[in-house]
């Protein structure tokens, strides 16, 4: 319907009827959300860019306390990403029981997706809790800040996303697959495989590379 | 309609009778089993090596593993990319694609400027830094 665009002028139209209507043969979206997610992503991609300049930048500069191969436990960031992974997957399988139209399916991938959104969000608390209790807190050296810095507000951005899958289970739950929940359903699963993108990132970056030295 | 016809094994023909209001024409893609498996199986093969090449000590020269993880992380960024995000140059008319090539452009200005400019700043500022260090008990 929207591929359709009517020339409204009338003397067009009498002058050469087959050119009342053209059809584009594009696929035109009914409207921008998912674009405008995209570049909301797409900027917080720049947030996470300086985060690891910065991390680039002060990571060396261990003000003579620990390093990254003192403190990381690397067998604890191969669960951690491993979990991350899963749920992505996870996700994945959601949206496509969403698009077989089946709710109960779309909610038991989603919450395996939460559940294991919410045990690396655990795990990572438990290991800032270590480090803080080990004395390699974010004001110990420039590395820990933005060490500290970074993965926490990746940390933070999962632990928004697993609130927002919360939130849309309630809303699936009431209303089930209206157009509305199927596009916000479609904005988290871009903002959850985001989150998993700057991941590699940070287990690559952060953890295999601090742990070299 | 261009979403529809490259859908392999016809995943929206359940719903043919309420096409009109649950929105097809979103823009989404259609996501297949087939192509999260793909990207799923990938990315754990492209996560298992790095990790394996840092934990079990592959290669004698540590510049050596991080060039070669940092390899992986690019590669498997992509996969990501195109199997889970469903990037193409198509969607959106473009884009999606225009936005993420100008973000690359903007991230790779800002990782390589900063890495390269603090870097030479602390090799040049070192020298009177370590003079002033020789005073401190």
């Amino acid at each position: 319907m929207s591929d359709v665009t009517a020339l409204s002028t009338p003397g067009a139209i009498s002058a050469n009827p087959s050119a009342r209507y053209y059809v584009s043969g594009e696929h035109h979206p009914e409207n921008g959300t998912m674009l405008g997610f995209w570049l909301y992503l797409m900027s917080d991609c720049l947030v996470f860019a300086c985060l690891f300049a910065i991390y680039g930048v002060l990571g060396r500069s261990f003000a003579a306390g620990p390093s990254g191969a003192d403190l990381f436990d690397l067998r604890l960031i191969a669960l951690n990403t491993s979990l991350l992974l899963l749920s992505s997957i996870t996700y994945g399988f959601a949206m496509l029981e969403m698009q077989s139209n089946k709710v109960r399916g779309t909610m038991i991938w989603l919450v395996v997706t939460g559940l294991l959104g919410a045990g690396f969000i655990g795990i990572e608390l438990f290991e800032f809790a270590h480090l803080i209790h080990e004395g390699a807190g974010p004001q110990r050296s420039a590395f820990l800040s933005s060490f500290f810095a970074l993965v926490a507000t990746h940390g933070l951005h999962v632990t928004f996303g697993i609130i927002w899958l919360i939130v849309l289970m309630a809303q699936v739950a009431k209303h089930g697959f209206i157009a509305a929940n199927r596009r916000r359903l479609m904005c988290l699963s871009m903002f959850w495989h985001f989150l998993d993108v700057v991941w590699i990132g940070v287990f690559t970056f952060v953890y295999l590379m601090g742990v070299l030295q | 309609m261009s979403a529809h016809t490259d859908t392999p094994h016809g995943a929206d023909h359940g719903h043919g009778a309420h096409d009109d209001h649950h929105g097809h024409d979103d823009g989404a893609p259609h996501a297949t089993f087939k192509g999260y498996m793909t990207g799923f199986v990938l990315s754990v093969i492209l996560t298992a090596i790095p990790f394996w090449l840092v934990m079990g000590n592959v290669f004698d020269k540590s510049s050596t593993t991080a060039m070669v993880i940092l390899g992986f992380a690019v590669v498997q960024i992509l996969v990501h990319m195109v199997y889970f995000l469903h990037m193409n140059a198509k969607s959106e008319h473009g884009w999606t694609m225009l936005a993420l090539i100008f973000t690359i452009v903007v991230v790779v200005i800002t990782l390589s400027g900063s890495l390269w400019v603090m870097y030479h700043m602390n090799h040049n500022m070192m020298p009177g830094m370590m003079h002033d260090m020789h005073k401190v008990p």
